[in-house]
């Protein structure tokens, strides 16, 4: 599948040439470089290693450092794979760039949601909640029942309670494309996109 | 943030007259009904200016056959096709939600600002003295 990395940058309102107001996420996409390229016949499945940001070469490790020298590139911040990418011609060392879209393509985003801490069931599982009235106190966010009684005498694994939110791999699918900006290397999406600003964001064509 | 600018820089009209909250303004939207384009002339007080940068909005309420309505327009929308400056009003408040609770001709009344600022010079800043008799008399006394 065809994709690149970016980081996201924020929310903003884009003005379509008909007048429409669309509320768009602002992605810094690429340029990526292809760091490894992984074969059925050598690694078992097939993908594409790509690295995406750039650091000190002081907080790279050894090894990995020779790996980017091999290649010809600055360390990498993000290294990533995708899964089944179309490879032709391309090698280890090339640079891909965010005009692989265009104004119209539907896209996916994956990201790292937001942390959210210890929530209950109303927010993390859409539990309705209790009654408001008829006397009852303590009740109005509570989950109700977890169980039976002396049969079978345990909660069942899996049940779900309150506890940590937030901070998963999420994915959003059938996002559009809205512009591309090739010279600065902007994305301009449709909607919301997952993870908090400055996150690094995978987007893949769906 | 500044990269997030790039990408708004060319949305950002210049071309509409400033205003500002208590004036009295004609709005001309454009609306398109079938395959057709026309000018609708909106026009009311200026309650309100909220946002900043490309998301800048203003809400503007008119009294229409005894009936209240209030339309948020985004300033920097391409449907706005002009706006024009009916008359400036002068008022104490940044948004002017009292206008709600008042009926009758106190509703669509609003103290005519003193220093009118030319329509045509409106691009000056409110601050900017504008010289008028009223001023000199004033600094005499």
């Amino acid at each position: 599948m065809v994709g690149i990395l970016g980081k996201k940058l924020g929310m903003t309102t884009f003005f379509t040439d008909n007048g429409e107001a669309v509320p768009c996420t602002v992605i810094e996409a690429g340029p990526c470089h292809i760091t490894q390229i992984k074969t059925l016949e050598k690694d078992g499945y097939n993908a594409v290693q790509l690295g995406f940001g750039t650091k000190h070469e002081k907080n790279v490790n050894k090894p990995q450092r020779v790996v980017f020298s091999k290649l010809n590139i600055a360390p990498q911040r993000y290294l990533h794979e995708i899964r089944d990418y179309p490879v032709s011609e391309e090698k280890p060392g090339d640079s891909i760039k965010v005009n692989l879209f265009k104004s119209g393509d539907k896209v996916k985003v994956s990201g790292i949601s937001k942390g959210k801490g210890f929530q209950g069931v109303m927010k993390r599982h859409g539990f309705g909640g209790g009654v408001q009235t008829h006397g009852q106190s303590d009740r109005s966010r509570a989950p109700g029942s977890i169980g039976q009684s002396s049969y079978p005498s345990r909660v069942f694994k899996g049940l779900k309670m309150a506890g940590r939110m937030g901070g998963n791999k999420t994915t959003v699918r059938n996002l559009k494309v809205i512009k591309v900006f090739d010279d600065s290397n902007l994305l301009l999406i449709k909607g919301a996109v997952p993870g908090a600003i400055n996150s690094l964001v995978e987007i893949l064509k769906d | 943030m500044d990269k997030i600018k790039l990408v708004t820089a060319g949305q950002i009209r210049d071309d509409l007259p400033e205003f500002f909250t208590g004036d009295t303004i004609s709005v001309s939207v454009k609306v398109i009904e079938g395959d057709k384009e026309r000018i609708q002339i909106y026009k009311g007080i200026v309650m309100g200016i909220k946002g900043g940068g490309v998301n800048k909005t203003f809400r503007v309420r008119k009294i229409s056959n005894g009936v209240g309505v209030e339309r948020i327009f985004p300033i920097n929308s391409p449907k706005i096709a002009g706006i024009k400056i009916e008359k400036r009003g002068s008022v104490r408040r940044a948004k002017l939600y009292y206008l709600r609770k008042l009926t009758g001709k106190a509703a669509t009344k609003i103290k005519e600002k003193k220093i009118v600022i030319p329509v045509e010079e409106s691009k000056l800043k409110r601050d900017e003295p504008v010289k008028t008799e009223a001023t000199e008399n004033e600094s005499e006394s």
